[in-house]
């Protein structure tokens, strides 16, 4: 492994330093180019930490479940890092982030480092920043990282497909099973997890699950890896069953060893690359290009937009100083 | 590079049950377009400073009720000085009366709210604080 400066950030942040932790986290959040340049010299160490996503409706029992799971993995001794997404608003940009309230036995414990991140709402923003949060906690020597998001959405399912293993929290009293069927819940599920299993419902909620999976309604990513998500029933609150998650946990995680883990991470690492480079592109493309002066000049004009597009396109691809 | 925003802990320190006000400002604050991180109730300094170092937060607002700032407040400031992080901005507000506002001001406090302050009050005075902290920083600057 090659040599990091201990003096550096990344040097401190290789050694565990948690404001090191903390600052790349928030220059992440930022498109800060220091993140990067921190990153680099310590990125063969990224690739170690099992990074699993919780997500589920509002009042599901998320963070009280990753509060939970946190506390099982570190009576394993394993170091633990939470990043926790909540909404910003799109009209103000503020956000009320309040995770760490139901985190708070884990919160004086040395082992458990807890971050909450606001969505901020930009295109693969999110995504983007949490994927680099995920990176710099794998390089502080992490060993599992819990990140929490709210809500099935676009910009959930871009930071859930690029964790290990998904896991989907629902409880009861939240709808019928339909509900549970709506697209996107399953799709993403590699572990379903029924929580409050202590109330009404629960039994039936979990029975609806076991239905659909069987019936293997559209359970794209899972059916893809050969995985059947399995259904667990807890009380996250109560502590019930927190073990049969774990342990689902860790037989999706052997399944995927098994079955060409970094195949699957190396497609994450293209899709990033993609992504980093097209909205490089764009950004240079349109704001010194002068494009955005020639669309609208073509648009007052009279012409269709697909039109304009295709043209400044063109002249982009013919190498014209655009 | 995004825009930048300001990140904002409110904190409750102590055996203090009260907490009706620190909401109230963190909703502001939000309001305000700031990321505000709240910890809920009974929080010591040691987590308090711990929850600001990870969350890598500009401002600690704390909120305090029960007469115990002189105490809770000078120890949250020495956590936060022991992360080395002293530097954020610290403020808070309660039941405080005048003499104590003052000494706590004197002692790394910027700046102390009291009852019957207008919320917006509070937002406009950091966002005043904070640009022009964000503004010195401007200047290339090293890793803290």
């Amino acid at each position: 492994m090659p040599v990091v400066d201990p003096s550096s950030l990344s040097g401190r942040l290789v050694a565990g330093d948690r404001g090191a932790l903390a600052r790349l986290i928030s220059w992440a959040e930022n498109g800060d180019p220091r993140f990067a340049a921190e990153l680099a010299p310590a990125w063969s160490r990224v690739g170690r930490a099992w990074r699993s996503g919780v997500t589920g409706p509002p009042g599901a029992g998320k963070s009280t479940l990753v509060n939970a799971l946190a506390g099982r993995l570190r009576a394993t001794d394993k170091r633990v890092g939470i990043l926790a997404v909540d909404p910003t608003s799109p009209f103000t940009g503020g956000a009320l982030l309040g995770d760490r309230i139901r985190m708070e036995e884990r919160s004086s414990d040395p082992g458990v480092f807890i971050r909450s991140m606001a969505s901020r709402g930009s295109h693969g923003g999110l995504a983007r920043a949490a994927i680099d949060a995920c990176d710099a906690m794998d390089v502080a020597g992490i060993d599992e990282i819990l990140l929490e998001t709210v809500g099935v959405g676009q910009a959930e399912f871009d930071v859930m497909s690029a964790v290990d293993t998904v896991i989907v929290t629902l409880c009861p009293g939240a709808g019928d099973g339909v509900q549970a069927m709506k697209a996107g819940i399953l799709e993403v599920a590699d572990v379903l997890v029924v929580n409050k299993c202590d109330i009404a419902g629960a039994d039936r909620l979990a029975t609806d699950l076991e239905d659909a999976v069987a019936a293997r309604l559209s359970i794209a990513r899972a059916a893809k890896q050969g995985w059947q998500p399995p259904i667990v029933s807890l009380s996250a609150a109560l502590g019930n069953n927190i073990e049969g998650l774990v342990e689902a946990i860790g037989r999706h995680r052997a399944h995927l060893e098994r079955s060409g883990l970094d195949q699957l991470r190396r497609a994450r690492r293209v899709e990033q690359v993609r992504r980093v480079m097209l909205e490089h592109l764009g950004e240079r493309l349109w704001g010194a290009g002068g494009l955005r002066e020639l669309a609208e000049r073509a648009l007052a004009a009279g012409d269709p937009p697909y039109d304009v597009a295709e043209r400044l396109a063109a002249r982009v691809l013919r190498g014209a100083n655009p | 590079m995004n825009e930048r925003k300001i990140r904002v802990l409110v904190a409750k320190p102590g055996l203090d049950g009260h907490d009706r006000g620190a909401k109230t400002v963190a909703a502001v604050l939000r309001d305000h377009g700031m990321e505000v991180i709240y910890t809920g109730l009974h929080q010591t300094p040691e987590m308090i400073a711990e929850a600001a170092l990870q969350e890598d937060v500009d401002v600690v607002g704390l909120s305090i009720l029960s007469g115990a700032h002189m105490t809770l407040f000078p120890r949250v400031r020495a956590e936060l000085e022991k992360r080395g992080i002293g530097n954020v901005l610290l403020t808070g507000g309660g039941i405080i009366p005048a003499e104590d506002m003052q000494a706590l001001e004197q002692g790394g406090f910027a700046k102390l709210f009291g009852p019957g302050t207008p919320t917006d009050a509070i937002a406009t005075w950091i966002r005043q604080q904070m640009e022009k902290r964000f503004a010195a920083e401007a200047a290339p600057r090293g890793t803290r």
